[in-house]
């Protein structure tokens, strides 16, 4: 049930198909043999030279069994895949779906690759968990049109009737700004009355408001850096701007698990692509330092930037970027720094200014700040924050600047509005008691699954909570049951994930009242007891110190 | 039961099959178990017989073999 048009390929990350090594901080340790065993299942990491606060993050072990049980289950749905393409093949059932033509027969297959069968085969029977359409604002609830099929899910049919009241736990409406009453709606309106909807032109044209600028003073001073400036789509944001500030003879090095975004962006500027391991730092130094012995392959010079690309929560796995180890490790190797806080600005810190907050670090460290407004802010769009002439330079180089047509006045304001208001700079301290209510929200909802048994994955801090549901049929049934139970629920499977750690996402928000979150989570017992998702083994949570290993910290002076 | 169903069509998947499918699996799986359980029926106490002999003839033989080696 997703509030968007994403089907499970929204949030696409470069998963690679690969299992994701995690921390990476199981393997590599001699000296801490005592810590072996907990680690096993518990990853934690409190270090407290880099960290001002306890960094607890957790990726449970997938149980042997449930491994096993899920790759039975993907074994005996592709045989009946297998089954039901033959029957297609043979003409005994009718194809709904897309295939070659008749007169392509010879022809490169189009349709035979894995993902294709898997769409058709897996993906359509479970298909009523997605894209469902919702009417009216995706806040704390919001309601559905409902719908049926009689074909199991190849057609759709809206019956009429609307589903009314469900609880929203898929929107990344962190801090609830997405309202239709407020001072945030009334500002757009008024503004909508006086600017219009459209801008018609691009920024170096005709389409440059004042308010533009005025968005963009406030990005930077709300960032804490130079100069910032807006652009009209955070996804275009990523892919046009990263082609714009590293090319040829570059190299990016880009976390595994990174926004489709900021993958399109990386292979679009044609510069070397490397990828570490998620999160794990180990993983980038030694990829920092072969990068710095080797230089380029074949003529060995040096390379001309090394770019590292990183998010600030991930929003598949709900981690949050070891940044202090990453700026450290930035500073000693001199390579830059790209952070997407698409997911984290308004949702972490104290005052919501992101993950560089929360780690309490300086906003300079970071070369490239980028962000987007679609999510905390609950309008669209993204910005790029960072110094003057790293933001002068893009002004006239990136392709979303120049060819794009700037973004639309009530956005603008409903940007400028819930940003003072976090800023509290209206003079209120609603904002800040959001940042406040979403910190205990999340809080109180990742205990409570933990204590009720469920496997979820991430920092305790981070706002989106994903919950092991790893079962394929678990998917489907997952979504449904909740939808009965007037909930809605975001259900993610492969290609967004690895194929056996299918997962249920929850997006906290502030806007969530205690009574909400309570009904919520006893919906979710309830179904997690029918559905048998209570996974976890562990009881209480170890704390834990993170072995130390090669890597070193300090900085080199000259 | 019902309930345990509900389990078993989870785990192995089939939930998400249409009813055809599912039929069809578990009329497979049914004469899978049942073709097991005869086969066991059948040939079980044969091969448990056979190797209570074949052990209890080592069993018997070893100790004999042994000591003639041992002279
Ligand atoms: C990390 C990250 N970057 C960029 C984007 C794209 O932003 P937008 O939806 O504003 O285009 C997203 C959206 O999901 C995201 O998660």
């Amino acid at each position: 049930m997703t509030e968007s048009a994403g089907n499970k390929k929204e949030d696409c990350h470069a998963a690679n198909g690969v299992k994701p090594g995690r921390n990476g901080m199981v393997k590599n340790h001699h000296h801490h043999h005592q810590y072996q065993k907990q680690e096993k299942v518990y990853h934690a990491a409190c270090n407290g030279e880099l960290y001002s606060r306890p960094f607890i993050e957790s990726f449970e072990e997938t149980p042997m069994l449930v491994a096993v049980l899920t790759y039975m289950g993907y074994g005996i749905l592709t045989i009946f895949g297998y089954l039901r393409d033959f029957m297609r093949e043979w003409k005994i059932e009718k194809c709904h779906i897309a295939r070659e033509r008749e007169e392509q027969k010879d022809f490169v297959p189009l349709y035979q690759d894995f993902e294709n069968f898997y769409t058709r085969n897996l993906y359509m029977r479970i298909r009523d968990s997605w894209n469902r359409p919702i009417c009216g604002v995706p806040g704390a609830k919001f309601d559905l049109v409902e719908r049926s099929s009689k074909d199991y899910n190849w057609t759709f049919e809206y019956t009429g009737r609307v589903v009314k009241n469900v609880i929203n736990l898929g929107s990344y409406n962190y801090l609830g700004f997405a309202e239709n009453t407020g001072s945030c709606a009334t500002a757009a309106g008024d503004v909508t009355v006086k600017f219009g909807v459209g801008v018609a032109s691009t920024r170096q044209e005709m389409g440059n408001l004042d308010r533009h600028e005025e968005l963009e003073k406030l990005v930077a001073s709300f960032l804490g850096v130079e100069s910032a400036m807006a652009f009209a789509m955070g996804f275009a944001t990523n892919s046009m701007n990263i082609p714009a500030i590293a090319g040829k003879g570059c190299l990016i090095l880009s976390d595994e698990l990174n926004h489709a975004s900021l993958v399109l962006g990386a292979r679009l500027s044609g510069s070397t692509i490397r990828v570490f391991k998620h999160n794990n730092m180990q993983s980038l130094e030694k990829l920092l330092r072969d990068a710095i012995v080797h230089g380029q392959p074949r003529t060995h010079r040096p390379w001309k930037k090394i770019l590292i690309l990183v998010e600030g929560i991930y929003s598949m796995e709900g981690s949050i970027i070891r940044l202090p180890e990453v700026i450290a490790l930035k500073k000693k190797y001199k390579a830059y720094l790209y952070l997407d806080e698409a997911h984290s600005i308004g949702a972490l810190g104290p005052s919501g200014r992101g993950v560089v907050e929360y780690f309490g670090l300086d906003p300079k460290d970071v070369d490239i700040m980028m962000g987007t407004f679609t999510k905390s802010f609950g309008a669209s769009g993204g910005y790029i924050g960072g110094r003057k002439d790293l933001i002068d330079y893009l002004r006239t180089h990136s392709h979303s600047a120049i060819y794009a047509t700037s973004m639309s006045p009530p956005v603008l304001e409903q940007i400028i509005t819930s940003m003072k208001c976090i800023m509290g700079e209206d003079g209120m301290t609603i904002g800040r008691s959001r940042i406040q209510r979403l910190a205990e929200n999340t809080v109180y909802f990742r205990r409570r699954l933990r204590e009720m048994g469920f496997i979820i994955y991430g920092n305790n801090d981070s706002p989106v909570v994903p919950m092991m549901l790893y079962m394929p049929a678990k998917i489907g049934a997952f979504g449904r049951e909740m939808l009965k139970r007037n909930i809605g629920v975001v259900v993610v499977g492969f290609p967004a994930t690895p194929i056996i750690e299918s997962r249920a996402r929850f997006c906290i928000s502030a806007a969530h009242s205690k009574e909400m979150l309570d009904r919520a989570l006893d919906v979710i017992s309830e179904v997690g007891d029918l559905l048998q998702l209570k996974y976890s083994r562990h009881k209480a949570l170890p704390s834990l110190d993170r072995p130390f290993d090669e890597t070193t910290y300090e900085e080199n002076e000259e | 039961m019902g309930w345990l169903y509900y389990q078993y069509l989870l785990i192995t998947g089939i939930y998400v099959l249409e009813p055809w499918e599912q039929s069809v699996f578990n009329t497979l799986l049914f004469t899978a178990v049942a073709m097991v359980i005869y086969t066991s029926y059948v040939f079980v106490p044969v091969h448990v017989h056979l190797a209570l002999d074949f052990f209890s003839e080592l069993v018997r033989g070893q100790p004999e073999s042994t000591v003639a080696l041992i002279n």
